[in-house]
């Protein structure tokens, strides 16, 4: 077998180790918190019968062990069970959020990615000079800022002020794409912001690593371009970094922008998650857990290979 | 006849007849109490806000909404799934906003001598979004699946009064173990929504009797719903074409929503930001004093909370007048250390207002021989809005008195199971009940589940059945009165302030009336409001 095959094989055997070992952390992290999901779901309203009656009809009365390996067998084959809460398909519900999380965060992704790389090489390019530190300047102070602080910032002149995008992003299927993208502008320009600094640095001080090889000064002194240089010699060296902390970001816009999902009541998985979590919803919390875990699992897994297939000592091993 | 009442109903509105006179007098015309009151809000209503203009659409951003929502109304307990509740279901009666029962599913309604057999008249006519007719086997199928002992109806406690039901014609007739004056107000309970068949087969179908029929149900996003075009009450309800129920857990987002004109209506406006909200030009802020209140509670048979001298050192150390203005911002008024305030009937105005003293906390403090051990009071944030600065200020006056108050913060999340009803001193609050019986039943009587002041006194209970089975309103008075003055002098519960229900709504919106028992007009103001440039 290809070298780089086995690895990925390798790399994918990990990943599905280390997936189940999340769901089990995520399960006795849900078994250790206070309180149980009939109070919780029954709320300060809840009378001792209703109590017992809803805990019986639960099946929360079993051992957790018992109740742990019974949802497992079910997830093997598909069936994520159905909500404690609201007797609903989980994988049903689930299946819209993680749709809405992921159009969110490819939307936000498709403008921040690129424009961080960019960014980046123009900071490069001018470096030490006034648009190196414009840009550095800038996309550090909105990351230093809470995201829910741009938000609000942004819903302030944007939505109230200009009338120009709504401030509540609720989307749904009948929604046209033109109507969609309208809903979750604001959203994605605090996340752009938010995510912004993080890659274009990384990029930055990549590319500034490769330009002082000596191959960079060779291509000087051939007379080529700087934007040129950067882009044919320096950018192909500096791409393991970049992906890397590419990734690290992509995976926060799905799984970390609950804050965001909250200001902006959108309906992703954040705060399906966290709604399900306060109500001790295990089979719920425990879905919810093990598709954040894939995805970051997934995405770092992507970011290996990427940066293998990158690196031609990797790519043709002796 | 229907001339008569109108041209009555004129003149109250222009203040020539007073409100008495013309339920006097529409009784001579065969129209009973309740309903009389009612056409005489509908008048006021109208009279105050023009005509209703059909068409157009509400959207309401509400807090307490959440994906674990269901349209069950017995599981129904936060702001959200009570606004699903009032589109789509209809109750065998309603409390109105001056706190008259109005009947609807019921017709009419009648009770014996002794208020121990009561019979509910069913309206006929009626169809639920089915198709299929309304009869009275619904409402006692609905009635028997709340008291199912099975149940996880949040109105089991309300029916395990009722020893028996059944039909008699058209007649729901309800049988009681004690005699209760109260009763229609107990029925009139949010969780006790008529359902086809009872709703035994599918509870959270959503099909009612109500003025919307559900069109949207996204749990913890939105929920949408349409106008019922066979709807019964059509010239009171249900004048929008569409309406919606946005989940904004978020306070801000809420504001900036109806800033921004995406919605007509919020519920739970900050009372920090309600002042300079209300400045906004194209929408004003509303509230309406309530029956709601905010509690400290310390179980009276726990130590050192068994000392009623500590107790009264506690009560006196508690600047009330300091906590409306800094908490509520003045959306509130001063509590007197027992539930009851002028928002119910029946309550004594001539009750002696406690007063903020320093000197008195200290003496009952000296006179109770505490140890002077700390006396630790758990809050957390989910208590009450502003619960925490609410116990800071606390803390601060009872040092001045020299009491070793201590305050443990405790998480939001698990704070109604771990704290309240178990630790012997904590913060909470209480939604309020239509009536003195229900509010003293469901957490002042020895029995009750959530007596969360472990409030035990026989002497206490007999007044409160005396009371209920009472139909003179002067003696049940005099016996109220007797009670708050119990619980205000030895009780475990601190009660420095009753909160107001404060609401946003957008300037298009008309039909918007005060209605204090519960936010957004009771949750109604979706369905008996309309826009006026629709």
């Amino acid at each position: 077998m290809h070298p780089i095959l086995k690895l990925i094989a390798q790399r994918l055997a990990l990943g599905l180790l280390l997936l189940l070992a999340a769901s089990v952390l995520i399960f006795v992290g849900t078994s250790i918190l206070p309180g149980d999901v009939a109070q919780s779901i029954l709320g300060q309203s809840a009378t001792p019968e209703a109590l017992a009656n809803l805990r019986r009809e639960l099946g929360l009365n079993d051992p957790a062990v018992t109740r742990y390996f019974a949802w497992l067998g079910g997830v093997l084959q598909g069936d994520l069970g159905t909500a404690l809460t609201n007797g609903r398909d989980i994988a049903e519900s689930l299946g819209g959020r993680l749709k809405n999380t992921l159009f969110l965060a490819f939307w936000a992704a498709a403008i921040s990615v690129p424009l961080a790389i960019f960014l980046g090489l123009l900071a490069v390019r001018y470096k030490d000079r006034w648009p190196d530190k414009l840009i550095s300047a800038v996309t550090l102070t909105t990351i230093s800022i809470p995201e829910f602080m741009i938000g609000y910032v942004l819903i302030y002149w944007v939505a109230i002020k200009w009338r120009m995008f709504p401030s509540v992003s609720i989307i749904n299927e009948s929604m046209t794409l033109g109507a969609k993208l309208n809903a979750i502008a604001i959203p994605v320009m605090v996340l752009t912001l938010v995510v912004l600094a993080h890659m274009m640095r990384m990029t930055r001080a990549a590319i500034l690593n490769v330009m002082q090889s000596a191959y960079i000064e060779t291509a000087e002194l051939k007379g080529l371009g700087m934007l040129k240089i950067i882009r044919k010699h320096a950018f192909p060296n500096a791409i393991a970094p970049i992906v890397n902390v590419v990734m690290l970001n992509l995976a926060y816009l799905v799984v970390g922008v609950v804050v965001v999902e909250v200001v902006f009541a959108y309906p992703g998985m954040g705060q399906y998650l966290v709604d399900h979590v306060s109500k001790r919803d295990v089979p719920v919390v425990q879905a919810c857990g093990l598709i954040f875990a894939a995805v970051y699992i997934g995405l770092n897994l992507v970011a290996d290979i990427v940066s293998i297939l990158a690196n031609p000592r990797l790519r043709h091993p002796k | 006849m229907n001339d008569q009442l109108e041209y009555m109903t004129g003149q109250v509105a222009k203040g020539t007849m007073t409100r008495r006179e013309f339920v006097g007098r529409a009784a001579a015309l065969g129209v009973t109490a309740a309903v009389a009151n009612t056409m005489l809000a509908n008048n006021a209503q109208a009279a105050s806000h023009g005509t209703p203009i059909r068409g157009g659409s509400i959207k309401i951003g509400s807090s307490g909404g959440e994906s674990t929502n269901t349209l069950d109304p017995a599981l129904t307990a936060s702001s959200v799934p009570l606004d699903n509740l009032r589109h789509l279901y209809e109750s065998l009666v309603e409390v109105s906003a001056e706190g008259d029962i109005v009947p609807r599913m019921a017709e009419s309604f009648e009770a014996s001598a002794d208020a121990k057999t009561w019979a509910f008249k069913i309206r006929k006519g009626i169809q639920f979004h089915n198709g299929k007719d309304m009869t009275p086997d619904d409402v006692l199928k609905t009635m028997q699946r709340h008291s199912d002992e099975n149940s996880k109806s949040g109105a089991l406690g309300i029916m395990r009064g009722i020893e028996n039901m059944k039909i008699d014609g058209d007649n729901l007739i309800v049988e009681l173990g004690v005699g209760n004056a109260d009763l229609p107000y107990l029925l009139a309970d949010y969780h006790l929504m008529i359902q086809p068949g009872g709703g035994i087969d599918n509870p959270g179908a959503g099909i009612g009797t109500g003025p919307y029929t559900l069109e949207v149900d996204e749990p913890g996003v939105r929920h949408g719903f349409t106008r019922n075009e066979n709807y019964w009450d059509a010239d009171n309800r249900g004048f929008t074409d569409y309406n919606e129920v946005l989940v904004l857990n978020d306070a801000t987002a809420r504001t900036a929503a109806l800033q921004s004109g995406q919605v007509q209506m919020i519920n739970r406006v900050d009372p920090k930001v309600a002042s300079l909200l209300n400045r906004a030009p194209n929408l004003s802020v509303q509230s309406v004093a309530g029956r709601g209140h905010y509690v400290f509670i310390a179980h009276v048979d726990t130590t050192p909370f068994d000392n009623n001298d500590l107790r009264l050192a506690l009560k006196y150390a508690i600047n009330r007048e300091e906590m409306v203005d800094k908490i509520l911002r003045g959306y509130g008024s001063i509590g007197n250390d027992m539930p009851i305030n002028a928002a119910y009937p029946l309550f004594d105005e001539t009750i002696e207002q406690r007063e903020f003293s320093i000197e008195k906390a200290r003496e009952h403090y000296a006179k109770s021989g505490h140890d002077g051990s700390p006396i630790v009071l758990r809050v957390a944030d989910g208590a009450f809005a502003g619960a925490v600065d609410a116990a800071s200020l606390f803390l601060e006056t009872a040092k001045a008195a020299g009491i070793p108050l201590e305050i443990k913060r405790e998480p939001n999340d698990g704070y109604w199971s771990e704290v309240w009803n178990k630790q012997p001193f904590c913060a909470s609050y209480w939604g309020g009940r239509p009536v003195q019986d229900q509010m003293y039943s469901t957490a002042y009587l020895s029995t009750a589940d959530w007596n969360d002041t472990r409030w035990k006194r026989p002497e206490f209970d007999a007044m409160l059945l005396e009371a209920r089975a009472e139909l003179d309103d002067g003696k049940r008075k005099a016996i109220y009165s007797k009670m708050g003055t119990m619980l205000r002098d030895e009780g475990g519960l601190i009660l420095p302030m009753f909160n107001d229900f404060v609401d946003g709504v957008a300037n298009n919106v008309g039909g918007w009336s005060a209605d204090p028992n519960a936010e957004l007009m009771n949750n109604k103001a979706p369905i008996k409001c309309w826009i006026k440039d629709a």
